[in-house]
């Protein structure tokens, strides 16, 4: 029998319904796959025991005939979603060790469904970061090498050991947060599929705070089908979130392999940024010709303001951590260094609670949005956020379908490489993400093949509002035409 | 726009993080950077642009008024790193 851990989501699914092994023996073969993978650091918690309580009780369901939509598979979950009774941190030492007494409603909504708990998955500190290399557990190291080098790469971030684990098989499918980028960027460097759905579209209720107005949380998966199928579970309703949206949740799955026949799809001329690799360019030349082949019309379209989308977004999110971080006070939860008054108190815990990228981010925030600042800054940064979304609503209104765009500007890079002096180098990671999240549109990545270093090249798809089964169509052509891509298992012992 | 370190200083302090002075230039470049690079935005025409307050358009929903949740002060102060007869422990901050 072929091992347990290389079973996509979509096939683990039909051979536990067909009983062929147990959803105990699959949470097994992952749990042995992931002490084999400690050295990765994808993981910051595993969850052996809860594992297999809930694999036991699928197998019980299974037993009854009363198996639910994703039982007993087995996932990993981003460090950013609280667990009830299971450590959350964020991987940010002012968390210390914050064990939730409540359930984020998407994680919720899987174990409704059925699905297992592994672990708790490694990103950047409070999710900022391109690179997964903030994290207070330290950085994660990709699975994917170069070719003839054994220098340790980042999966990128700030999804990076949720990216990393789904990978390298440490579990069928991950959950992620997408603030800029942070499920697309790292699913490209990882050679899976990872999507931003509209916002929206999934709950923020009992994710850990970012950005408001951007977070979106979403699935990585090894294939688009095996997408489709979590992001169902993981979407819908929820009062305790008002920005959440009430529109029904489709059954994802039914849109893969449907026909992309006469859809309009969008090539943005303003995406073809200068020093942009041949090797991006020429990938991205293969999925025009792929989409075309299947039927699509392909027709170049303008997005004027996208350039300004980076430093808005560098205006906004901060601006919108700094307010949602005023809650680590050293009085409620997490890390507390004492002081002679309560100034200094939140002063001291606040320094040593906080890495550098998310102090600089505060600090940047903080500045943004103090008196004085906030209309030559803040104010006009969300002016600008409108124009970025009524280009793309310009384009929809032209008839475009979905945009068709490179998911990242380059191969995943060394640890170590960006982290230097200047913070906006490794920003520009996000340069072809971030539009999205101004604009609050779904966005998927998809693998699109090897660059002449064999590193994985992502696509990525831009759709219209709510509307990710246009998304999962398209990606599966894609996903079809490119293939799977796999990293040898270099790290198993 | 870039700051100078008396700026540096004045906006940690309201963010309520504290800086050591060996940190302070570093922190004011690092801050310049992005800075510069955010000033790209004063290119742009925003004359009569609304700015984005709702990112996709729906009513704010209303509920009906009344208590949902609370009553548990055990799992309220779970993960207090310091507490007393069921309250959080702070400095004295009343003389």
């Amino acid at each position: 029998m072929t091992e347990l851990t290389s079973l996509t989501l979509t096939e683990a699914r039909d051979g536990l319904r067909a009983k062929k092994f147990s959803a105990v023996e699959l949470a097994d073969a992952h749990l042995r796959a992931m002490e084999n993978a400690r050295s990765l650091n994808a993981y910051v918690l595993e969850t052996p025991q809860k594992a297999r309580v809930m694999a036991a009780e699928s197998d019980k369901r299974f037993a009854k005939g009363d198996a639910r939509p994703l039982e007993g598979l087995a996932i990993g979950i981003k460090d950013m979603f609280a667990t009830e009774g299971v450590r959350t941190t964020a991987c940010s030492k002012i968390l210390g060790n914050f064990t939730p007494t409540y359930e984020s409603t998407v994680t919720s909504q899987l174990w409704r469904d059925g699905a297992v708990l592994l672990g708790k998955t490694n990103n950047d500190e409070f999710a900022m970061g391109s690179s997964n290399e903030t994290s207070a557990y330290g950085p994660v190291t990709s699975p994917w090498r170069r070719k003839g080098s054994n220098a340790p790469l980042v999966p990128g971030g700030s999804s990076g050991g949720s990216a990393a684990a789904v990978a390298a098989q440490l579990c069928l499918g991950a959950t992620g947060t997408d603030t800029g980028g942070s499920i697309r960027q790292p699913a490209a460097f990882a050679g899976i599929v990872g999507i931003k759905p509209t916002y929206g579209r999934c709950s923020r209720w009992g994710i850990v705070a970012f950005a408001s107005s951007l977070d979106q949380a979403g699935p990585f998966a090894r294939t688009v089908k095996d997408a489709a199928i979590l992001l169902r579970s993981m979407a819908g309703h929820d009062p305790k979130d008002s920005t959440c949206s009430d529109k029904e949740v489709p059954d994802y799955e039914k849109a893969i392999g449907k026909s992309v026949k006469g859809m309009k799809i969008g090539i943005p001329k303003e995406y073809r940024v200068d020093g942009m690799p041949v090797e991006i360019e020429k990938r991205w030349e293969q999925g025009v010709a792929w989409l075309r082949k299947a039927g699509a019309e392909i027709v170049e379209i303008s997005l004027p303001h996208t350039k300004y989308a980076l430093p808005a977004y560098y205006i906004v999110a901060p601006a919108e951590a700094s307010s949602n971080l005023a809650r680590y006070d050293g009085v409620r939860y997490g890390l507390r260094i004492p002081g002679r008054d309560m100034i200094e108190l939140y002063e001291k815990t606040r320094a040593a609670g906080f890495g550098k990228e998310v102090r600089r981010r505060i600090l940047i925030g903080t500045y943004v949005l103090s008196a004085g600042y906030y209309d030559a800054y803040y104010l006009r940064a969300q002016k600008v956020r409108t124009l970025i979304k009524s280009d793309f609503e310009d384009a929809f209104r032209n008839g475009v379908n979905a945009v068709l765009t490179p998911a990242t500007p380059s191969s995943a890079f060394a640890i170590g490489e960006k982290s230097g002096a200047d913070p906006v180098e490794m920003y520009l990671n996000d340069v072809f993400t971030v539009t999205v999240n101004m604009a609050g549109l779904p966005g998927i990545s998809v693998p699109a093949g090897l660059d002449a270093s064999g590193l994985p090249l992502g696509l990525q798809l831009i759709g219209r509002p709510f509307d990710e089964e246009t998304l999962f169509s398209l990606g599966s052509i894609i996903e079809q035409e490119a293939g799977h891509f796999e990293p040898n298992k270099w790290w198993a012992a | 726009m870039s700051v100078d370190a008396a700026t540096v200083r004045r906006i940690a302090h309201l963010a309520r993080i504290a800086v050591e002075d060996a940190e302070i230039e570093h922190l004011k470049s690092e801050i310049n950077a992005i800075l510069a690079f955010v000033e790209e935005l004063s290119q742009v025409n925003i004359d009569g642009v609304e700015p984005m307050t709702s990112v996709m358009p729906m009513k704010l929903p209303m509920r009906e008024d009344k208590v949902t949740d609370g009553g548990n002060p055990a799992r309220v102060l779970a993960n207090a790193p310091q507490t007393e007869d069921g309250f959080f422990v702070v400095p004295k901050v009343v003389e």
